[in-house]
């Protein structure tokens, strides 16, 4: 009976040594930061961006990415993410054409990012500037990430033998220093902005205020999945730009927290419960042999 | 296996099953080496917006749900004390561990650094993920498994002292089995709980969690009547004659536990719906094929679990078995594939390479479970071991 129960103890104890972390882990511990905290962000307003793609190629050069060229040796500008064009501008327009605007995809930059709540080895994390940083040398190629972004931004390496996830870097090693990502810097109209956070919500909300007329009310990223360091300003819906339909406000991790935090319940009431319909189990088949004196002699397995 | 038994085996005329099987496994060893050499794009129609696939949705989801078995029938004797369940309960548990064991060689293949692997056990904790609760519950159940099931290795192997001091791991082994399975089958179900953009909203549900772990009951009681309906054909020199005699009733009462559970399940599924509020859109393609999943794949099996357990009528449960495992993977590949990302243009259809390899790690599996319900006991008692009860 000993031997079980330790070795039982043994086995529920290093269980709830590696669950009961998650359960009681608060926020905080991955660097996400409620929406007040402040952290450095973009905004990226679509109404003066003219398509150039400067901040494309721009992007490239600086993380020292080769673009991807045909079979004929011809490079043409990439319709989608990939690991060689961590953002990419697309162009939207309606079928009278009476309605276009273009768009900047890249990653949001969550201020509590579902990807980083995903990976199982803390591949992906967000840094205190905001960043949402990604580390090859812990990532096992689940892909979990790509599951979890409601933005479909992290990209796969379908094509390699030894692949690795990619995304927008937010240019974390730049803005350490204090410079601004490649992006922001290449762009000849100023659709793109860097800075405080708060600052630029100001600065996006009086834009609005000013030229009513030219912005939708919406201040994308603001509140979309818990807020994002990515803001948008557009003349038409996000909806019609690439943007998740029915995106809550609420952080992607709110969404297993509930199931997480059921875990170690699970394994104290289970444990207590097996126990007992064993033990009960095992008196009740005693009394009916006529032995319930020794009841606790009596052994259940075979 | 001696140098002459070999040659002899090398000799013999390997049977039709053998030859189809041997020619299966070695186009999916091909396949490995494509995959292995450039990458998971040259063998598989994964993409961005559908990074999980066939690996995923079937080799991993329905392997785990599917080798359910092992923790139902292991409970059921061993903490409801209903030991006639007895003589199912070594093939229910062999399959739950070659089930596991095979969910993971299908993980090495899927994985994009598969020799990685190890990490979230041993080296970088992230312990925020429902992924990384996955994991530390197939590794630790695994061995779990292994425990439970070694007193069948070691009275093969004729070793007495090692047979009785696992014997006394039994209990604690079945309850640990217990936690284990509930979490990390509901577990499976959490995963999808972070991407309500993406999974369809009759199949996303906060209750996912749930759904998975009363359907892998439902899958492991299936799976238990289903393995023995073939086990008893095909090895029918291994069972014992006094088992045979018992099993009718045995599945009886399998196939009406798997009624119960089928009708909890059929209401737990609707809360799902109208908690969302989604009643309208089961008059969209979708929701006739959601409809069809609960009709056909749910209420019918457990209509005819419960009318075959009611009139005797075994063969009725049998089959019903095999209606009931088709509904549970329907279901998880609703999940994982059908129902994700479904309003997307280009929808992910599995390559016929990753069709061969799910195929190869099946087979194997299978070759596995023959290889050593033949030698060890499994299915009848050992002689100096007989059964208790």
């Amino acid at each position: 009976m000993k031997v079980r129960r330790r070795e039982f103890l043994k086995l529920g104890a290093a269980t709830a040594a590696a669950v009961a972390e998650a359960a009681v882990a608060p926020p905080k511990a991955r660097g996400a930061a409620p929406e007040a905290e402040p952290c450095q962000a973009m905004l990226y307003d679509a109404t003066r961006c003219i398509g150039c793609r400067a901040c494309q190629t721009a992007c490239r050069q600086g993380l020292g990415l080769t673009p991807s060229v045909d079979d004929e040796g011809l490079y043409e500008q990439p319709a989608d993410l990939s690991s060689t064009c961590p953002t990419v501008i697309s162009a939207y327009r309606n079928e009278d054409g009476t309605e276009w605007s273009f768009v900047k995809h890249q990653c949001m930059h969550c201020l509590d990012p579902g990807c980083a709540s995903a990976c199982l080895v803390n591949a992906l994390e967000r840094t205190p500037d905001g960043a949402v940083v990604y580390d090859v040398d812990k990532c096992i190629g689940c892909r979990y990430c790509m599951i979890a972004c409601p933005f479909e931004v992290p990209t796969f390496e379908y094509d390699k033998a030894v692949p690795a996830i990619s995304k927008c870097t937010f240019c974390y090693d730049r803005i350490a220093n204090g410079e601004v990502p490649h992006c922001v810097k290449s762009c000849p109209t100023g659709a793109i902005r860097f800075g405080d956070r708060e600052t630029l919500l100001r600065e996006a909300r009086s834009r609005i205020h000013n030229e009513p007329g030219r912005y939708v009310d919406h201040i994308y990223g603001e509140h979309e999945a818990g807020g994002t360091a990515a803001l948008y300003l557009a003349g038409v819906t996000f909806d019609k730009l690439g943007f998740p339909a029915g995106l809550s406000n609420k952080p992607i991790p709110d969404l297993t927290k509930a199931f997480l935090n059921s875990v170690p319940l699970v394994i104290i009431l289970w444990a207590a419960f097996g126990t007992g319909l064993h033990r009960f189990v095992q008196r009740r088949e005693a009394v009916s042999s006529g032995a319930a004196a020794d009841v606790e002699g009596v052994e259940g397995e075979p | 296996m001696n140098p002459a038994s070999i040659s002899s085996t090398l000799r013999t005329r390997p049977s039709p099953f053998n030859l189809v099987a041997g020619l299966i496994v070695l186009a999916g060893l091909v396949v490995l080496v494509i995959r292995f050499t450039q990458g998971l794009g040259a063998v598989t129609n994964l993409s961005n917006p559908y990074p999980w696939g066939l690996w995923i949705g079937f080799d991993v989801l329905c392997g785990v749900a599917l080798a359910a078995g092992g923790y139902i029938l292991a409970s059921t004797v061993y903490l409801f004390g209903i030991k006639q369940y007895y003589p199912l309960l070594r093939p229910a548990i062999l399959t739950g561990f070659l089930g596991y064991a095979f969910v993971v060689v299908a993980l090495l293949v899927d994985l994009g650094r598969p020799w990685r692997l190890p990490y979230p056990v041993f080296y970088s904790y992230g312990v925020t993920s429902v992924m990384f609760l996955v994991a530390w519950h197939v590794f630790l159940y695994l061995t779990v498994q292994f425990i439970e099931f070694s007193p069948a290795v070691f009275e093969w192997l004729g070793w007495k002292r090692v047979r009785s001091w696992v014997a006394k791991l039994t209990i604690g082994a079945t309850i640990a089995g217990l936690i284990l399975s509930t979490l990390h089958q509901s577990a499976l179900g959490a995963l999808f709980l972070l991407a309500p953009t993406k999974l369809h909203p009759l199949w996303y549900s906060e209750l996912l969690p749930v759904f998975f772990f009363v359907s892998s009951i439902i899958a492991g009681l299936a799976m238990v009547v289903f393995e023995s309906t073939i086990s008893h054909r095909v090895f029918r020199d291994q069972v014992d004659s006094h088992h045979l005699a018992r099993l009718d009733g045995l599945m009886l009462g399998l196939g009406k536990a798997a009624a119960i559970t089928l009708f909890a399940y059929f209401w737990l599924k609707w809360i799902g719906v109208a908690r969302g509020q989604h009643w309208e859109l089961l008059a969209t393609p979708m929701g006739l094929w959601f409809l069809l999943e609960m009709l056909g794949f749910v209420a019918l099996p457990c209509f005819l679990f419960a009318w075959g357990a009611r009139t005797g009528n075994v063969s009725l449960v049998r089959v019903t078995a095999m209606l009931a495992v088709i509904g549970i993977i329907i279901n998880r590949l609703n999940v994982s594939v059908i129902a994700f990302r479904w309003d997307y243009a280009q929808r992910y259809w599995p390559h016929w390479m990753e069709l061969l390899v799910t195929i190869s790690i099946v087979t194997v599996g299978v070759l596995t479970f023959r290889w050593i319900v033949r030698r060890m006991p499994v299915l009848r008692a050992h002689p100096e071991y007989p059964e208790p009860g």
